[in-house]
């Protein structure tokens, strides 16, 4: 690898347990570049996506979750959770952008990229 | 040549049939030498649940006897363990100093079942299930009858707690999660089965958290869990999982993660050694169930024989439950994503309950309760990739409809059955029945030929049959029949129906009613949720328990969202009364908190805007202190009381507006109503407080109190209509209550009350209202309600009470520089 280039680097941080997210449910995190939003369905699936609605930047933390999707509590628009894109006869209309985010051993870690 | 030497440490299920695998391929090759930890034969493990039950004996789950590893010159050290593996000198040591040389070393030595680290873990009476000793534990406590506990409802503690059960045991599952077997069910799924359980004997609690085993005299005497809550217990069985056995592996220094590292050939960090079962990990996953073991065996038989180029890629899985009567089967996904698509069949009358998701029209994963016989064929389809896209109408029902029905058009389908062909299974009803009925007595509707022919008239799942019937008999002159408004696009009943027959059949939860009206999407959408939990919280007070993530946002955090994220708060101020103590704690609020906006709002109450969330509970905490509680101005429930000043001041008024508006909403704040509900008291008929616009308003005359109901002044502009005019202050608050109700009982969900009186008519409101008996009835079931609901939510949450929903799950990410 060439040392001068510097690559972007992934860095994990665990911001807590699966368990602290209610089913069909979500948490916020809060960041230097605005809140992240984290989603655990009925399912027990967990995403991440930046907390702001592709339509109004409604904060996509606080709407209803059902099945792998979310509703947005200002205006209904109904977000894919996992690929942020707005469903159904919004499609196409804009997305709120997907987080890095792994689980192990139960615990969340969201990937922020730096350097 | 002389044989090579295999010794295969683990007498279990995968240590055996990595022998039968190598035998078969070739029988000549090695000499087999087999460690056994336990002092049996090898015996079938995922059969101890049956066993527990009593409906196998040990002998019915032996694998191989002694006479099959006499009969094949293995050489079996049955109930000696093995102590240290030699890597260097390829030496195995057992416990008692035996010492024996390999060339090729099979580690199977499987799980242990984890121990939760709770106070009193120690006692006697815990134990775990994994081996027939813990069986024996078992049935030996069963024996003595009592109470058996088992933490994790799980595969395995579901299947313990039920072969206790079945042996006299009263026995309590105790789950972390708020479904059970949450990592192969769905919620749908997961409520039947605990139904399913309850009706063998099984208690159930959900989301409860352990926090410590109590005991007298060393014998185990109750858990005790982190709500305060005590469960008696003569015996605690804790199935919380297992952890892969890895001691040998890490001693000898091979690779180790979550179990020892294999890679594709099953070949462990040293190649001399490979490790198979639950004590592998292969590609980053540990499984605890036995198909990955056979699938790694084959590849493993493979390897050791020559064929090296013999891969082992991961296993799909499934499971099925073995609890006798309970049919339950998962595999693959069971929850939707990206690009996934749910098919949903319901059968309330045989509690069936069936979920496959299909991704790029392929089988990802399925979810059957009740009715798990195409399981096997879901699977596959599944494992094969097939492209389904062509059956997707038919596959809900299973193979054999698929199959009979493949590359069919629909119509011309139902046209090629034959008469005796059953269209309706609840009610045995036959296509020539229908198409008979149809020609024989005229029938034109659905109804009809329900009516006369029982055929769709229970579940309803063969409604489109019926209809294509009608379509083919009738041809054009069949219409498609429009019933009520369904819920949402996930059922077909209308609310009506869903209210009532949550009160008939006693529904009290949601996947409860999703199951009886056979809800067509796995746990609902955005519109039904809510609905569904206000009609259970109005059905059942004081019984069912809210469900907050069924909530909109603003009644989920007792504010209003605003256009930025941040929220609204406005204090109660009984009939728009408010005093100079609670002026001062309002603008102390306002201060400290710097909240940007103060308003005063048209129902006479002081709106504080842009509060940030997770100020909210401070900014609530200092409200309370000052006397004053939530105003439900988020609230589809009671708002706001509105009143003018009334005979206590003004020259014009004729009763006491302002107390009867301060008295009403005294009485019927936090009550949960279909909609908003916003009252107004006006003590003369220049009506200061325009009560003739809002959900029920009073006009107070000389002669008494005129109830009028049904206004409107939103989106939409109506006067109300006068309801009935009573003489007393008393019975003006029987009557408002009463009515309130009623429109609680009967309205839809987001149906305000003018919406409701359209749709029901003001002279059937009227005629109830008007019967004294009828009136008090309705009366009396508002005020029980209401003892479950003038509660202070700010208070509550103040007090700690779903603190998560106001703190942000870190602040770490606050300090990460980008």
């Amino acid at each position: 690898m060439n040392a001068l280039v510097k690559e972007p680097m992934i860095v994990w941080i665990d911001v807590g347990a699966v368990t602290d997210i209610p089913r069909r449910g979500a948490r916020r995190v809060p960041g230097p570049a605005g809140d992240i939003a984290i989603f655990r369905t009925g399912d027990g699936q967990v995403f991440a996506l930046r907390d702001a609605c592709p339509h109004k930047g409604g904060p996509l933390s606080q709407g209803i979750v059902h099945g792998a999707s979310v509703t947005c509590p200002l205006h209904g628009r109904v977000i894919d959770l996992a690929t942020g894109e707005a469903m159904g006869a919004d499609r196409g209309s804009g997305c709120a952008p997907v987080v890095p985010l792994e689980v192990r051993e139960g615990r969340l870690f969201l990937g922020v990229a730096r350097g | 040549m002389s044989k090579q030497r295999l010794v295969v440490i683990g007498n279990g299920m995968a240590g055996c049939r990595a022998i039968e695998e190598v035998l078969a391929r070739d029988p000549d090759r090695y000499e087999i030498a087999v460690f056994g930890a336990e002092p049996r034969v090898n015996y079938n493990r995922i059969m101890l649940s049956p066993v527990l039950s009593g409906e196998k004996t040990f002998d019915e789950i032996v694998i191989n006897d002694l006479a099959w590893y006499a009969g094949h010159g293995i050489t079996l050290h049955s109930g000696k363990a093995v102590v240290k593996i030699d890597a260097d000198q390829r030496l195995v040591e057992a416990e008692d100093g035996l010492k024996v040389p390999y060339d090729k070393l099979i580690l199977a030595v499987g799980s242990d079942p984890v121990r939760l680290p709770l106070p009193g873990a120690e006692l006697s009476g815990v134990i775990t299930f994994r081996d027939l000793d813990d069986v024996e534990a078992m049935v030996a406590a069963a024996d003595a009858g009592g109470e058996a506990v088992v933490i994790g409802g799980g595969l395995l503690g579901l299947e313990a707690a039920y072969g206790l059960a079945r042996r006299g045991m009263k026995a309590t599952v105790i789950h972390l999660m708020d479904v059970l077997m949450e990592r192969q069910l769905d919620e749908s799924a997961g409520f039947l089965l605990r139904r399913a359980l309850e009706e063998r004997g099984v208690e159930t609690i959900l989301g409860a958290q352990s926090d410590a085993i109590l005991g007298t005299g060393g014998r185990v005497a109750g858990l005790q869990l982190k709500d305060g809550r005590t469960i008696p217990c003569d015996l605690l069985v804790m199935a919380v999982g297992i952890r892969p056995n890895t001691r040998l592996a890490a001693a000898a220094g091979l690779a180790i993660g979550r179990g020892v590292v294999v890679d594709d050939q099953m070949r462990t960090s040293d190649p001399a050694i490979f490790a198979i079962g639950e004590c592998a990990e292969h590609r980053g996953v540990a499984y605890g169930l036995v198909a990955p073991i056979w699938d790694m065996c084959r590849t493993l038989g493979d390897v050791l024989t020559g064929r090296t180029e013999s891969a082992y890629e991961g296993s799909l899985l499934q499971t099925r439950l073995k609890v006798s009567g309970v049919d339950v089967f998962s595999a693959g996904k069971f929850s939707g994503g990206e690009g996934c698509e749910d098919v949903v069949f319901r059968d309330a009358g045989r509690g069936v309950y069936k979920r496959v998701v299909i991704e790029d029209g392929r089988v990802a994963g399925a979810v059957l309760f009740g009715d798990a016989a195409d399981g096997g064929w879901y699977f596959d389809l599944m494992r094969s990739g097939a492209d389904v896209s062509d059956v997707r109408e038919t596959l809900i029902f299973g193979q054999a409809v698929t199959e009979a029905l493949r590359g069919v058009d629909p119509r011309r389908a139902v046209a090629a059955m034959p008469d005796s062909q059953e269209i309706c299974g609840c009610n045995g009803v036959c296509k020539g029945a229908i198409t008979g009925a149809i020609a024989d007595k005229g029938l034109t509707t659905l109804e009809a030929v329900r009516a006369h022919t029982k055929a769709s008239a229970s579940c309803g799942s063969c409604t489109p049959l019926v209809e294509q019937l009608l379509a083919l008999s009738l041809g054009e002159a069949f219409e498609v029949q429009t019933g009520p408004k369904p819920v949402c696009g996930c059922t077909r009943h209308g609310h009506d129906e869903t209210r009532k027959r949550i009160v008939a059949e006693g529904l009290k939860s949601i996947p409860a009613i999703m199951q009886a009206l056979e809800w067509t999407t796995p746990e609902g959408c955005a519109s039904c949720r809510p609905a569904l939990n206000y009609y259970l919280l109005c059905a059942w007070p004081g019984d069912y328990q809210d469900d907050k993530q069924s909530r909109f946002v603003n009644e989920r955090v007792h504010a209003n969202i605003q256009k930025d994220g941040t929220y609204s708060v406005v204090p109660r101020m009984w009939g728009g009364v408010t005093s100079a103590a609670e002026l001062r704690a309002i603008a102390d609020v306002v201060d400290k908190f710097a909240i940007p906006t103060v308003k005063v709002t048209g129902g006479q109450r002081i709106d504080l805007l842009g509060v940030r969330k997770d100020d909210l509970p401070a900014v609530w905490a200092d409200l309370n202190a000052a006397g004053m509680v939530s105003g439900h101005a988020y609230a589809k429930g009671l708002r706001t009381v509105k009143t003018c000043v009334g005979s206590e001041w003004c020259r014009f008024g004729t009763q006491d507006s302002t107390g009867l508006g301060v008295r009403l909403e005294k009485f019927m704040w936090g009550s949960w109503t279909p909609a908003k509900v916003k009252l107004g008291v006006s003590g003369c008929p220049r009506n200061c407080a325009e009560a003739t616009c809002k959900d029920i308003g009073v006009i107070c005359v000389d002669s008494g109190y005129e109830i009028h109901v049904g206004g409107a002044a939103g989106l939409h502009i109506q006067g109300t209509e006068i309801l009935t005019k009573v003489a007393g202050e008393d019975e003006a608050v029987w009557t408002i209550c009463a009515v309130t109700q009623l429109y609680r009982e009967e309205g839809w969900y987001l149906e305000r009350i003018y919406k409701w009186m359209a749709r029901v008519g003001l002279e059937s409101i009227r005629a109830r209202i008007e019967d004294p008996d009828e009136r008090r009835a309705l009366y009396d079931r508002f005020a029980y309600s209401q003892r479950f609901s003038r509660i202070d939510p700010w208070a509550e949450r103040v007090a700690g009470r779903h603190a998560e929903e106001f703190n942000p799950l870190s602040r770490r990410l606050e300090f990460v520089q980008p």
